[in-house]
């Protein structure tokens, strides 16, 4: 039986069931910050097995630099392309829908890959904290996507309420820990000045400091994913740049509080290999209460990373179908939900499918390589959208500093990150670009026809300059 | 406990998943196709942006 939209009590604007629009800038923080903080709990000290605890730091600030690059660039481009999808629509519209394409695949992969390596560490969180012999992780994984799909299936506002919360009690107790741990005094309980030496502190010289990139990225990877919020903010002009720069600042100080403690407290070779350094660091403070809150913080960190992963890959799916890019059946929207309920369901099985049956290395790497793909787009992104319509052509609700250094700096630091990503995993580079080519070919030579050309384009704007 | 913890998390799963199905097709059947895929990129924007700077 077909309702009639005046039939129904859901607010329905116009003759459209559209996405609602009810998030302010906190949820943007939770999205943002939320995706990348397990990257503290677990990821970035691998770094320090490739290059030393020092260079575990020096690329905590240079990829610090590279992501505060993306964080403004994305917001000046998304407080003015202002729709789901995020980084999908804005290169639709400045620079064509072949690169629009590859880049929505690029989100999805990043963020369900992600989604995946945060229900596997969940998992593993667990079964390393029972100790039980003969217990898996195949039902705690289970869980965590299910219960995370199912609460983003009823509602951007209490996924993102959750986000926040969660989110925040876990950076508490990075808070917590690097204040219990007296940080103004070395000897007590850090011991930085014996376990980092001119000796030891770049065991493999500056090649390992390049090789660290591929695992520095996870201080901050993700914090992009605020975009794709963008149709469901209240002010995008305002929520958006200021959620995203607030989070970026949140990590940059999150960061280097884990770095110091983690360093502080493991030998570099410990570091460099174990799974969980921050509850390994509330371990070795002896205090039961900093190790359990620590394994706490680890599993609410991994549960935030894969809520705002699956509430990000779902609106680019759906954004594809809404552009026909892919069938139209996923552009729908729950009428009482306002979520891209289809796109959600039919994301949840294949998530659960890697899960289940990749390794948390395999995943991670996709994940990686899927977003260093996609900040290189942004550094081309931004100079032809600073081309096209310069300053003062359109309204935009942020206009980042220093333009072109910005571009010209993550441009070059993607390129030593993929160097980089090379030296550790040059096999799945090669396939995942041979992937992304043959899918181009299907999009361009078959997927295209059914697009609807002039109906993509949906942004208010002059001509660009030189069109 | 932990075990029984498992076994939980199987049960929540299990039950998610199937109301979130039941849903999805009570949504398909009681709503046009048109309806539910009428969304449109950047609404918002074309009612409020005139793009007089």
């Amino acid at each position: 039986m077909t309702v009639a939209l005046e039939n129904t009590t859901t607010t329905i604007h116009g003759d459209r069931v559209s996405l609602l629009r009810v998030l302010g800038p906190a949820h943007v923080w939770a999205l943002g910050v939320g995706i990348v903080l397990v990257g503290e709990f677990t990821g970035w000290n691998f770094s320090a097995d490739k290059g030393g605890a020092l260079a575990a730091l020096i690329v905590c600030w240079i990829v610090g630099l590279l992501y505060t690059s993306v964080a403004m660039i994305d917001s000046e481009v998304t407080s003015t392309v202002a729709a789901a999808g995020g980084q999908y629509a804005q290169a639709k519209h400045i620079v064509g829908p072949l690169m629009a394409f590859n880049v929505a695949l690029f989100l999805v992969f990043a963020y369900t890959m992600l989604e995946v390596s945060d229900a596997i560490l969940l998992g593993d969180t667990i079964v390393a904290k029972a100790g039980v012999e003969g217990l898996t992780h195949n039902s705690f994984i289970a869980a965590t996507i299910v219960v995370l799909a199912w609460l983003n299936y009823r509602g951007v506002l209490m996924t993102l309420n959750v986000n926040f919360v969660i989110t925040a009690i876990a950076y508490v107790s990075i808070v917590i820990l690097f204040f219990s741990v007296s940080p103004w005094t070395q000897g007590a309980v850090l011991k930085l000045n014996e376990l980092v030496t001119p000796g030891n502190a770049l065991p493999y010289g500056w090649i390992g400091v390049i090789a660290a990139f591929q695992f520095g990225i996870w201080y901050y990877l993700g914090i992009e994913g605020t975009t794709q919020a963008a149709e469901e903010v209240r002010s995008p002009a305002r929520s958006l740049p200021y959620g995203t720069m607030a989070g970026m600042i949140t990590l940059l100080i999150a960061a280097a509080m884990t770095w110091y403690v983690c360093a502080s407290l493991m030998p570099w070779e410990y570091l460099g290999i174990t799974y969980y350094p921050l509850w390994d660091a509330g371990k070795l403070t002896g205090s039961p209460l900093l190790e359990n809150l620590l394994f706490v913080a680890t599993l609410l960190a991994a549960l935030a990373s894969a809520n705002g992963c699956i509430n990000d890959a779902a609106r680019a799916w759906f954004s594809l179908g809404r552009d026909r890019y892919l069938p139209s059946w996923f552009s729908a929207v729950h009428p009482k939900y306002r979520t891209p309920y289809r796109s959600i369901l039919f994301l949840l099985p294949i998530a659960l499918a890697f899960a289940f049956i990749a390794d948390l290395n395999q995943a991670i790497t996709f994940s990686i390589l899927s977003g260093v793909l996609q900040y290189t787009f942004m550094s081309i992104n931004i100079m032809m959208f600073r081309k096209k319509w310069p300053l003062g052509s359109i309204r935009r609700g942020y206009t980042h500093p220093f333009h072109p250094l910005p571009a010209i700096v993550l441009f070059c630091l993607c390129v030593v990150t993929f160097f980089a990503i090379f030296l550790g995993f040059g096999s799945q580079l090669i396939a995942m670009t041979i992937f992304y080519f043959l899918i181009s070919v299907w999009f361009h030579f078959y997927r295209y026809k059914f697009v609807r050309r002039g109906d993509q384009f949906t942004m208010p704007w002059p001509k660009p300059q030189g069109y | 406990m932990w075990v029984a913890l498992s076994y939980a998390c199987w049960g929540i799963s299990i039950v998610l998943a199937l109301w979130m199905l039941y849903d999805w097709f009570k949504v398909d059947t009681n709503y046009s196709e048109d309806v539910l895929t009428s969304s449109r990129e950047g609404e918002l924007e074309a009612a409020s942006e005139k793009h007089r700077i």
